[in-house]
């Protein structure tokens, strides 16, 4: 038996989230003695599959074909299908991530698989089931979901498990499954990545704006104070809604949900929408001229002030910060 | 062009979230349901893409009696039929399944379905529901245009988006940017009532997962609040007390 977890890469390379799943797929092995099998699809150097091994893969499986160059839904699942039952994996794990959100019920439908999507914690078990805490109630709650199929398919949010390094390294095999051409119906047809930004889904650090920043033209200092940070910038759904930061910005119920370590929230009054998309993050920072934002009550650190005042302060004590 | 649109039945937002039983099953006294947010986006989109006689729009929902005022409020908005499956939806599995039985029969040139549901925020049942009918798929949409039997769909993706084409049927989640979400107006409530809501047994499905019981998270401590004028005191009790930079 074995773990068998899929690596999403992103022009070849493995993110961190591509890490917190092996490290992850790692200690689900340790608990039951397995060994943990790595999958990955498309263009990727041996260098960067070799790294899988430092954080607990054991084997790597490569699939690269010109074919399977960018993400097809449904042949990518069916590969994966098939990893799994060649590698006789006992548990399924893949990233949550928009990828992982289309993947992972297809494999696990085609598994005959219970599916836990959104995990946030290790498993732990309960005889033969495997038991997983994921969030729910759009952060109010979480629930513990039992898987009781033979097979596991397990969706770990970003953010949510720390990268360990393991003593392991790992054997890279080419694998070369056939896939009928019926898996194909669905073409990409065009990539538009903004290469300069940190992606918001993955984000330690997330700077975010709401209508207080008065306008478009005011997130220079914004886009500065993430620029220092090394974070991703975000907004509220105002925000979006007015057509000043695109929509793939909006953090909230109806937009994305994120859950960095430090979440900077500047004029933005805390509207449960709202909070419904920030309430994971580790640490939450609120900046508001208004004593009463609701913001504050769900905040671990918070400023009473004029955006325009405090982020350009801020901004100046961080860059001398980081030059200590 | 025929349309199914799958329709959630949730908590109001605002809704305080509790749970009774030992803390295994939600507490839904007080709480006022809603069709999901999500699932509202996708019924706009569908009322939108049947317009002028170009199609029609059926929504389902796997649900008992209760759920009856929801169903309305989507055919108020625009919907022409409704389907309830007459079951409580015990997870994704279950729910696709029972749909899935519904629309192969059905012959749907698209299903739609919101991205996810607010309450469990499962992004399961639309892929679910296209590989038990071995359809193409596609979870999040931010954009959806139809030509013909072809979708042209921008999703989302980690720093970004994708263009993709994918042949009908399909099954499209959709999200923000799809549609504006439509309101019913006086003639829609008014009309609902007379709309067709038909009223079909579940099939049996295998149980493979359960919710064992519930938390509700930790409170955060009371917030720390430091002075506009001292913003290096913030700066310092995030790197030493919070080691988040």
């Amino acid at each position: 038996m074995s773990i068998l977890v899929y690596v999403e890469n992103t022009d070849g390379q493995f993110k961190k989230s591509a890490f917190e799943a092996v490290s992850y797929a790692k200690a689900v092995a340790d608990q039951s003695g397995n060994q943990v099998v790595a999958l990955s699809i498309g263009n990727v150097e041996d260098a960067q599959l070799t790294l899988l091994g430092k954080y607990g893969a054991s084997k790597v499986l490569n699939v690269n074909t010109e074919q399977l160059k960018s993400f097809v839904n449904q042949a990518y699942a069916a590969i994966i299908v098939d990893a799994a039952k060649s590698n006789d994996a006992s548990v399924l794990i893949l990233s949550n991530s928009f990828s992982g959100k289309g993947l992972a019920p297809r494999v696990a439908a085609k598994l005959n698989a219970a599916l836990a999507d959104g995990a946030i914690e290790l498993p732990s078990a309960t005889g033969e089931n495997l038991q997983v805490k994921t969030g729910a109630f759009s952060g109010k709650a979480f629930a513990f979901v039992e898987l009781t199929s033979t097979i596991k398919v397990i969706a770990l949010n970003p953010n949510s498990f720390e990268v360990k390094e393991a003593e392991t390294s790992a054997t890279i095999e080419n694998y070369s499954p056939s896939i009928d051409a019926e898996d194909f119906s669905t073409i990409v047809k065009d990539i538009i990545r903004a290469t300069d930004k940190i992606s918001l889904p993955e984000a330690d650090i997330v700077v975010s704006a709401g209508r207080g920043l008065k306008g478009p033209e005011n997130w220079g200092m914004i886009e500065e104070l993430a620029d220092v940070l090394g974070a991703a910038t975000a907004c509220s759904k105002p925000v979006s809604d007015a057509g000043w930061r695109p929509h793939s910005e909006h953090v909230g119920q109806t937009g994305i949900a994120v859950s960095p370590n430090l979440y900077i929230a500047i004029g933005i009054s805390g509207a449960i929408q709202h909070l419904a998309g920030v309430s994971a993050s580790k640490t939450i920072v609120v900046i508001n001229k208004d004593p009463e934002a609701p913001f504050f009550k769900v905040a671990d650190y918070g400023i009473v002030g004029d955006a325009f005042d405090v982020i350009p302060k801020l901004i100046v004590a961080l860059k001398a910060y980081k030059e200590l | 062009m025929k349309i199914l649109v799958c329709i959630s039945n949730v908590p109001d937002t605002t809704s305080k979230i509790t749970f009774t039983n030992d803390n295994t099953a939600f507490n839904n006294v007080g709480v006022q349901y809603i069709v999901n947010p999500y699932d509202e986006i996708a019924l706009s989109k569908a009322i939108d893409l049947a317009e002028g006689g170009k199609g029609s729009v059926t929504v389902i929902t796997v649900g008992d009696a209760s759920t009856d005022a929801t169903i309305r409020k989507a055919l108020a908005t625009g919907a022409d039929n409704a389907i309830r499956i007459n079951a409580l939806p015990r997870d994704a599995w279950f729910v696709a399944n029972q749909i899935a039985n519904y629309a192969k029969e059905s012959n749907f040139d698209l299903i739609l379905t919101g991205r996810e549901s607010i309450d469990y925020n499962g992004t399961q049942v639309g892929a679910f529901i296209a590989s038990i009918l071995n359809i193409p798929s596609v979870s999040i949409s931010k954009k959806l245009d139809i030509d013909g039997r072809t979708a042209t769909v921008e999703r989302e993706i980690e720093g970004g988006k994708e263009v993709l084409t994918l042949n009908l049927p399909a099954v499209i989640g959709t999200a923000e940017g799809v549609a504006e979400t439509k309101i019913p107006n006086m003639r829609g409530i008014m009309t609902a009532r007379t709309k067709p809501l038909d009223v079909i047994e579940p099939i049996e499905v295998t149980q493979l997962s359960r919710i064992v019981k519930f938390e509700t998270p930790e409170p955060r401590g009371a917030v720390t609040l430091v002075d506009a004028s001292d913003v290096e005191k913030l700066v310092s009790l995030l790197h030493e007390k919070a080691k988040v930079i």
